[in-house]
């Protein structure tokens, strides 16, 4: 998928002028031992207002590092090359400075482990108030009125007597709920949720699954769920993007690429999970191997070492990301059919 | 819970006949003090209140529950680390509770346990083939060729080459590649029951799936029964012939795993099952707010009652004054609710002729 072709207009834009971001050819490279390891590999993809899109992939596949690439928060030891433009302003290359201007309040993140992301000697109340009060010009009473409104509006129950509670008299699913009052201090255009819910229970999940969508609509900002839950990519979100060894390999609406597999991962993926209608001790369907080396990308397919259905074309030739139906790209030369890898 | 319902096997007398259960819990109570600042007792964390399960030979029990609702500390009180505050556990005809520390070591050769995090449980600066012979040697089990043959033969057994990844450290290996070194470890001193808990929670769904298929494989070949913990409800499934629901230290649920994802009877199942994302395309989004609202309250006061009733839809005035008991209700599902829901109406026949155990 070295090509520039990728998606980008997919969602009714023209030329992605329409997006609200919009990433083109992004690359990550870091250095390690010497070798040189591509940790994201030339991605191309767009998020339009009020989309929710999810990027799904197992670890290691880059769905973390594409997106904190555009957010500016890889350690300066990452190279990364292309363009994202945000609003039409490139953040690709933006000083540290400057990109804080974006960070945090045009985009925002919730990370997966809400324990670690909140401070603990901080009374929570001062946390949400100094995200507000960096980006925005308010007076402290404010900062602290918006802050108690920001509380409220993630449901955590008594909002202005919880204030002065710290990190620790907060279960799991709480804490999860002031990251997200904190992210949204400055009215987000785009919340990225990586792996925001994984730590959590499900009934906790869907909690907070309710409440980031009943939050998008209400604010009207797109949101970017990266997860290796696919479960969750099915019930939550318009659009998915399958990421495999650091590229995307296959995109499309939700339904579409859940009725319509194409990518023979994206099929082993699917039917690895459990599933509460598969009858117990009956045995999942694996494929063997692991991902390639960052370090020594292949020539062809990365996938193809461990595909069923990978020939001779597919160990020389790399397929490119392509829309082969309408509003879904695969990148496969031999792409599954309707009912199953037949 | 009554001797009469005794937990997730209360059908014992009717399908267990001669056999004997492997391991034999009953009425487990394990509590810890909270100390508030000076020492000063802060209060009693209910963690496990009356639990009462049995695993027969070559069966597993899979325990399905949320963080902090006990399943892990149950886990580590029928190995007696610690021992329970109260109750017995019968493994292998012996009561494990109050036995002393050289007696215990003789039965946990037979009772093994695979833990979450392989990295966090394997020594960083051993050697693979020296992490699996530990066991053996500890409990000097052959000459040292007879131990290197067995550490073979087991890396062998979880589908690692011994030659190549004998000598290997922890680091050198993927998560899924540590994880079948923990079960090699396990099962290289050949025992009954291998207590797993959130054995495979932290693999990708790829790696996730192949220790899985491990697992099922082994139970085959070794004859092994498993407690299967985990609090993905499909993944305990996949694995489970029984399944048992835990909420706030008690079982509310338990019975054959078909039965309790077709057919729950506790609410809390119920919306523990509703709860679960689809990848099914055509399953319509749940509807917001199909998910239990509120949360867990606290182990050092729960609730008076039913320990479900703050969060349940279906809680009466009866749920706070009496604690409902496990009953069995047919086939045997045993719940513990004053207000089961309804079984759909499937023939009784078909429901009973899966749980026979086999």
């Amino acid at each position: 998928m070295s090509t520039g072709s990728g998606p980008g207009a997919g969602h009714g834009g023209i030329g992605g002028s329409t997006a609200l971001l919009d990433v083109r050819d992004l690359s990550v490279r870091f250095q390690r031992r010497g070798r040189e390891a591509l940790a994201v590999n030339s991605v191309t993809f767009t998020v339009q207002p009020r989309q929710t899109l999810a990027i799904v992939g197992e670890s290691g596949s880059g769905k973390t590092v594409s997106c904190r690439a555009v957010m500016g928060l890889l350690p300066p030891a990452a190279q990364v090359t292309g363009s994202a433009r945000f609003q039409g302003r490139e953040l690709i290359g933006l000083s540290d400075a400057d990109i804080r201007q974006h960070c945090g309040r045009d985009v925002a993140m919730v990370f997966q482990d809400p324990a670690r992301s909140l401070n603990p000697t901080m009374r929570v109340g001062t946390q949400v108030t100094e995200a507000i009060r960096a980006h925005q010009p308010v007076s402290r009473r404010d900062a602290r009125d918006r802050a108690i409104e920001l509380m409220s509006l993630v449901r955590i129950p008594l909002p202005d007597r919880r204030f002065a509670d710290y990190p620790h008299q907060f279960s799991g699913g709480m804490r999860q709920r002031l990251m997200i009052a904190i992210a949204l201090a400055c009215h987000p255009r785009l919340l990225i949720a990586d792996e925001a819910t994984t730590s959590l229970d499900v009934t906790t999940q869907a909690q907070i699954m309710d409440l980031l969508l009943d939050l998008q609509a209400q604010l009207g900002m797109a949101l970017i769920l990266i997860s290796h839950d696919l479960g969750l990519a099915a019930a939550y979100t318009d659009d998915v993007i399958v990421m495999y060894a650091g590229g995307i390999v296959e995109q499309a609406p939700t339904r579409q690429l859940f009725s319509h597999v194409r990518m023979p991962y994206t099929q082993a993926l699917l039917e690895a999970v459990p599933q509460l209608d598969r009858p117990a001790h009956s045995p999942l369907p694996v494929i063997g191997g692991r991902p390639p080396d960052p370090g020594a990308p292949l020539a062809g397919c990365p996938f193809a070492p461990r595909c069923p259905r990978a020939r001779e074309r597919c160990r020389e030739d790399a397929p490119p990301l392509a829309e082969q139906e309408p509003g879904h790209y695969w990148a496969c030369w031999f792409p599954c059919q309707d009912g199953g890898p037949g | 819970m009554s001797p009469s319902t005794s937990g997730p096997a209360g059908r014992a007398a009717a399908g267990g006949g001669a056999a004997e259960a492997l391991l034999e819990a009953s009425h487990l109570v394990q509590e810890f003090v909270v100390r508030d600042y000076g020492g000063v007792k802060g209060g009693v964390v209910h963690a496990v209140s009356d639990v009462s399960l049995r695993i027969w030979p070559g069966e597993t029990l899979g325990i399905v529950g949320e963080t902090g609702s006990g399943k892990s500390t149950l886990a580590r009180s029928l190995l007696q680390a610690p021992p329970p505050k109260s109750g017995a556990v019968i493994f292998q005809g012996q009561d494990l509770v109050g036995l002393r520390r050289r007696e215990l070591l003789d039965t946990r050769r037979h009772l093994q346990m695979v833990f979450q995090d392989p990295f966090g449980s394997l020594d960083p600066t051993w050697r693979v083939a020296d992490i699996i012979e530990e066991p053996l040697t500890a409990y000097r089990i052959g000459d040292r060729a007879a131990r290197r043959r067995r550490v073979r033969e087991v890396l062998d057994l979880v589908g690692l080459d011994p030659a190549q990844y004998g000598r290997r450290r922890p680091r050198e290996l993927s998560g899924g590649q540590a994880q079948r070194v923990a079960i090699a470890r396990a099962v290289a001193l050949s025992p009954a029951l291998i207590i797993c808990d959130e054995a495979v929670s932290s693999l990708d769904v790829l790696i996730q799936a192949q220790v899985l298929n491990l697992f099922e494989r082994l139970r085959g070949e070794l004859g092994l029964s498993y407690l299967f913990i985990a609090h993905d409800l499909a993944l305990v499934k996949q694995v489970s012939d029984r399944v048992a629901v835990m909420y706030l230290g008690k079982l509310c649920e338990a019975g054959p795993a078909e039965s309790i994802y077709q057919a729950p009877l506790h609410p809390y199942t119920r919306a523990l099952l509703d709860s679960i994302p689809s990848p099914d395309p055509e399953a319509a989004r749940k509807p917001a707010g199909a998910a239990i609202r509120g949360e867990p309250p606290s182990p050092i006061h729960p609730p008076s009652g039913c320990r479900f009733r703050t969060r349940c839809p279906r809680a009466q005035d009866r749920c706070a004054a009496e604690e409902p008991l496990m009953r069995e209700l047919g086939g045997g599902q045993s719940v513990a609710c004053h207000f089961p829901l309804s079984r759909p109406a499937q023939p009784a026949a078909q429901v009973a002729g899966q749980t026979e155990r086999s």
